[in-house]
């Protein structure tokens, strides 16, 4: 191909791709009217659902990170067939649909699940509660991260944890002390399509916790559920949620641009 | 005095080496593959040896039934890129190994003596190799370490800058009186040493001054390593 003809195909391409991405976004807040945003911002729906999704999703979130950081310096730091296998599981979430894996969560924790009645006995009762909108968020969300911080810890150059140690620092100090801190921006990266992810959380969150107003409907789900109504009520949740997931973009790219140049 | 009697096996190679290393600089020289690196991971406690005994000074840092982990060993350590912390300054990358209030200080102190107390505010980045090297050799002696191992010191550096530092490289460590191991594939590294050892598959296949080697070289790589002792 000439190379004129190459870049008319690779811009082609790239207005294509956008145009097909930004304009199902663009259109939420292009056909929507003042005063439905408004009437959107009033919904009864709006407020709990809102509330829930903050509380559920920063929690997988921690969930996800804490331990999450520990698992991928495991995986990282320790090359062979076991790491690899564990690598391949923990990926798992992110092929499975979210649909099968509320199936599976149910199957796992539900009353008759595999640990129900161990749960059952210690009065744990997970399906249809807020417990089980941050499990299923969990699970979906946790590949993201995972995959982020493994890759951003096997890229640590290895002689400078050598020198840590040679320095007196504990295998956890230098964990704690070099590896987070050098691999801050990849994991603020991942920590944040985890955050998303988690967002937007909708088919296992519906099978597994079920869509109780102010118990288990969140932000999604309340646009599920005003849709069957209201299609311009829907609408409006969806543009608060997407601005509000579009905000988040923006500042964490910022963050990690920061702390690259840092 | 720094003691390594060790056996380790990895793929193809099959490392065997005896060394003694008292208030000396001791080159390891040897050509790519000849398992340089792989020795200088089991004397730091990074890699286990499959059998012998690692001592310093007396204190048995492995065993078999004891392995002494890697800060445990009172070993400094200066990688081919000296490794420094990219997220520390100069003076925070010094004070890493040490604990207590002053900390800052004794970082300090020892920059002065190496002549890089104007450096301490610095990033990583804008260091050249040689204050790298500086800085590098002050963040491994300020927790007076009882020996030093140090990876191709010079790999990372032009030759200008190369030739300038083995020069005031060799005077500090006749300062400090240290037990010194260099390994380097470098035959004008061999400048800097007291005494050549050189590791050929894994074994050590001849030990002794400069003009002792060249006397009588076991292989063509020590006639070559041993020649550049003259320059």
């Amino acid at each position: 191909m000439k190379v004129r003809a190459w870049d008319a195909a690779q811009l082609g391409a790239v207005a294509v791709a956008a145009s097909f991405l930004v304009l199902p976004v663009a259109a939420l807040g292009l056909t929507l009217r003042w005063e439905d945003l408004l009437a959107g911002i009033r919904h009864p729906l709006l407020w709990p659902a809102l509330r829930l999704s903050l509380r559920t999703s920063s929690t997988s979130l921690v969930l996800v990170v804490v331990p999450g950081s520990i698992v991928a310096w495991w995986v990282a730091r320790h090359p062979g067939r076991l790491s690899r296998a564990v690598e391949t599981i923990l990926q798992l979430p992110a092929v499975v649909p979210p649909a099968a894996a509320g199936v599976g969560l149910l199957l796992a924790f539900g009353r008759r699940g595999l640990l129900g009645p161990w749960l059952e006995r210690r009065g744990i009762e997970l399906p249809f509660t807020t417990a089980a909108v941050v499990l299923a968020e969990t699970f979906v969300s946790a590949p993201f991260f995972l995959q982020a911080a493994t890759a951003a810890f096997r890229r640590i150059d290895e002689n400078l944890l050598i020198v840590a140690r040679t320095l007196g620092a504990s295998p956890f100090r230098t964990f704690l002390e070099l590896a987070i801190p050098l691999s801050a921006p990849s994991l603020v990266a991942g920590a944040a399509m985890s955050w998303a992810r988690s967002l937007g959380e909708f088919g296992a969150t519906v099978l597994f916790a079920g869509n109780l107003t102010g118990r288990t409907q969140t932000l999604p789900l309340a646009v599920y559920t005003a849709m069957e109504s209201d299609l311009r009520a829907a609408q409006a949740l969806a543009l608060i949620m997407v601005t509000f997931a579009f905000a988040l973009l923006l500042v964490l790219r910022r963050m990690i641009r920061e702390a690259e140049h840092a | 005095m720094l003691e390594a009697r060790i056996r380790r096996r990895i793929g193809v190679l099959d490392l065997d080496v005896d060394l003694r290393v008292s208030s000396e600089t001791v080159v390891v020289g040897g050509p790519n593959g000849s398992g340089k690196s792989t020795l200088l991971r089991l004397l730091l406690g990074v890699l286990r040896p499959d059998a012998g005994t690692i001592s310093l000074d007396g204190r048995i840092l492995f065993d078999g039934a004891i392995d002494l982990p890697p800060e445990d060993r009172r070993l400094g350590y200066l990688p081919q890129d000296y490794a420094l912390f990219p997220h520390l300054d100069v003076q925070a990358n010094v004070a890493f190994g040490l604990r207590g209030k002053d900390r800052r200080e004794r970082a300090s102190r020892w920059l002065e003596r190496l002549g890089a107390a104007h450096l301490s505010a610095r990033r990583i980045s804008a260091l050249s190799g040689g204050e790298r090297q500086r800085v590098a050799l002050a963040r491994a002696l300020v927790r007076e370490p009882r020996a030093l191992l140090l990876d191709e010191p010079f790999a990372s550096l032009d030759p200008e800058a190369r030739r300038d530092l083995r020069g005031s490289l060799r005077e500090w460590l006749r300062t400090w009186r240290l037990p010194v191991l260099i390994v380097s594939h470098d035959v004008d590294d061999a400048g800097v040493a007291d005494r050549i050892a050189v590791l050929e598959q894994g074994r050590i296949v001849q030990e002794g001054t400069a003009e002792q080697l060249r006397a009588s070289p076991a292989s063509p790589f020590v006639a070559g390593f041993a020649r550049s002792q003259t320059r």
